[in-house]
């Protein structure tokens, strides 16, 4: 549905985007993950037509961004970081007049902005001034001005931004449901948002793709060890000892606690040898306490640490 | 020309459902209004004094009351255009609905030529509500009416490239108030190079003569039409629409 390759934006010598290709499939939602100033917004600019791409090609069902434009706007709904708003106008003249410009018949007009206001709950305001509402009330708006005219891909930079956490699990399932119709990107800084709503996530940062994957393909592929996190009451060093010798473990770090002869000890083993059972029979058997044990995989979030902060090494 | 007329439609609403269209039309009035009425009274002391003296032929009213009138309006226009154009633009590009403007499915020249008309409307409403004066006029008065149609003809295609000059300032920049000082320098210079033309010699004064932009006016103001100043006006303006449409281009490849 979208297909982005080797995209290039330059502003002035900074390179903002830098040779990022990626496709999307029909009904899928990408997120885009990096942090600010990574050129996520940048690269959506580019996909949505606002502003032409130094070099690289962007094709969007088929129409190239830079030469069919009106083609490619016409099957795209965009809701900017800053939700385009006119706020002298009501809300239900505001629509309408996106719709207009959308090219909705005319005759349809009202029908569409119902619908799209029914779905983004914005009945109650839609008589009112746009300058009057909320923040949360004026995102919808700009969300609603988006599935005008039924697009089947939504870009949507930052939608949970400025909303409440009930309006943030409100938005979040509401993208869930437009997957099925629509091909969805989506950009965020918010990591769980990435793993709740998103089947494929790219993770961007000084203009490059740094990782391309679903969320849990991501989690797993950077495992590179299993950790093990031990609370055991017994002494320090025989524990240790212990641990060390046990088949698999490359690693025990050893956190004391306040408690005498108890610490809690984090044990790497080898990826694919599932150690615990072994773990608690040892300690079992030398008759110290075992007080609690779990793995800790890595969350998305340390992930997304990891390869933002590797970048920066290798620079 | 659907999408022409829907974005015109919207920016006209815009203007004259906040205060700015009242306020722009009022000041004009007011401004125009106090000119009228002194120029009438010293016409009427004219004519009282050539009565008095037992002139049969009534004084020319399309010569010593509308012409004068017409040349300053003339001028008081080049003081409005900035209040009616800084907006055009510049609160789009502020306010963001610039992108959404850009990202739907419109050619630039639907956008500009949508918005060079909104503002162009506001202009002609302007011009139009002072033709109260010269009903006036022709009640109690008679004057002929081909060279008052005439001089605001004149209004009106001055007005066309005044509005496009500003419309084209409103689209480089994304402060309103930026876009009014512009424009105000823009419509001064065009002014105030006409005074220029007499002290600038053989070669740089039929020129600077030329793009002034009143001097073009004032064959207009006499009732006279002639072709040459509407080919100035009606180039001025598509030159001018012609630099928006390069504007509003390159600010999407500047990001």
């Amino acid at each position: 549905m979208i297909e982005v390759k080797n995209l290039v934006k330059h502003y002035g010598s900074v390179r903002a985007v830098d040779d990022i290709s990626f496709t999307v499939e029909k009904g899928e939602i990408l997120g885009f993950l990096g942090p600010n100033a990574a050129g996520k917004t940048t690269t959506m600019r580019i996909i949505t037509g606002f502003m032409p791409a130094s070099s690289g090609t962007v094709t969007v069902a088929g129409f190239d961004v830079f030469d069919q434009g009106i083609e490619v706007k016409k099957r795209i709904g965009y809701l900017p970081e800053n939700p385009p708003l006119y706020a002298d106008m009501r809300v239900v003249d505001y629509l309408r007049f996106v719709a207009a410009i959308k090219g909705v018949d005319k005759n349809t007009i009202d029908v569409e902005v119902h619908r799209v206001a029914e779905r983004m709950s914005i009945n109650d305001v839609l008589e009112k001034h746009i300058s009057k509402l909320s923040k949360g009330y004026k995102q919808r708006v700009g969300f609603a001005q988006a599935l005008l005219n039924n697009p089947p891909v939504l870009v949507l930079d930052e939608p949970t931004v400025g909303l409440d956490p009930k309006q943030i699990i409100e938005v979040r399932e509401l993208i869930k449901s437009l997957a099925h119709e629509h091909t969805v990107i989506l950009s965020t800084h918010i990591l769980p948002e990435v793993s709740m709503t998103c089947s494929r996530v790219v993770i961007i940062n000084d203009g490059k793709v740094v990782a391309m994957d679903t969320p849990d393909n991501l989690t797993a592929r950077l495992k590179g060890s299993e950790s093990i996190l031990l609370e055991v009451e017994g002494a320090i060093q025989d524990v240790q000892n212990e641990l060390e010798k046990t088949p698999n473990v490359l690693s025990v770090a050893i956190q004391p606690l306040a408690i005498p002869e108890t610490a809690q000890y984090v044990v790497e083993s080898t990826v694919g040898f599932d150690i615990r059972k072994e773990l608690a029979a040892r300690i079992v058997k030398n008759g110290w306490g075992l007080l609690e044990m779990k793995t800790s995989g890595l969350s998305l979030e340390e992930i997304f640490l990891r390869l933002t902060t590797k970048e920066e090494e290798v620079n | 020309m659907g999408n022409v007329y829907t974005i015109f439609k919207r920016d006209v609403r815009s203007y004259f459902s906040s205060p700015i269209a009242y306020v722009v039309i009022g000041l004009f009035l007011a401004v125009t209004g106090i000119f009228f009425y002194l120029m009438l009274t010293s016409f009427l002391q004219y004519s009282y004094a050539a009565m008095m003296q037992r002139q049969n032929v009534p004084l020319n009213v399309n010569l010593m009351m509308i012409r004068p009138f017409l040349l300053n309006t003339c001028v008081i226009v080049l003081f409005m255009i900035p209040m009616i154009t800084m907006r055009s633009f510049s609160e789009d590009k502020k306010s963001g609905t610039m992108e959404l403007l850009l990202t739907s499915p419109l050619t630039n020249w639907q956008i500009i030529l949508g918005k060079f008309f909104a503002t162009y409307f506001l202009y002609v409403v302007m011009i139009l509500v002072t033709f109260l004066f010269m009903i006036f006029l022709f009640i109690w008065g008679k004057p002929q009416l081909m060279p008052v149609l005439i001089g605001y003809l004149g209004l009106l295609l001055m007005g066309a490239a005044l509005v496009a000059l500003g419309n084209f300032i409103s689209s480089l920049t994304e402060n309103q108030i930026v876009a009014a000082v512009g424009t105000f320098a823009g419509t001064m210079f065009l002014w105030v190079i006409g005074f220029a033309a007499d002290f600038a010699g053989k070669i740089f004064g039929p020129f600077f003569g030329y793009i002034s932009i009143v001097q073009h006016f004032e064959d207009f103001s006499k009732g006279v039409f002639d072709t040459s100043h509407l080919v100035f006006y009606v180039s001025l303006t598509f030159l001018m629409l012609f630099c928006t449409y390069q504007s509003v281009e390159s600010s999407k490849w500047r990001g």
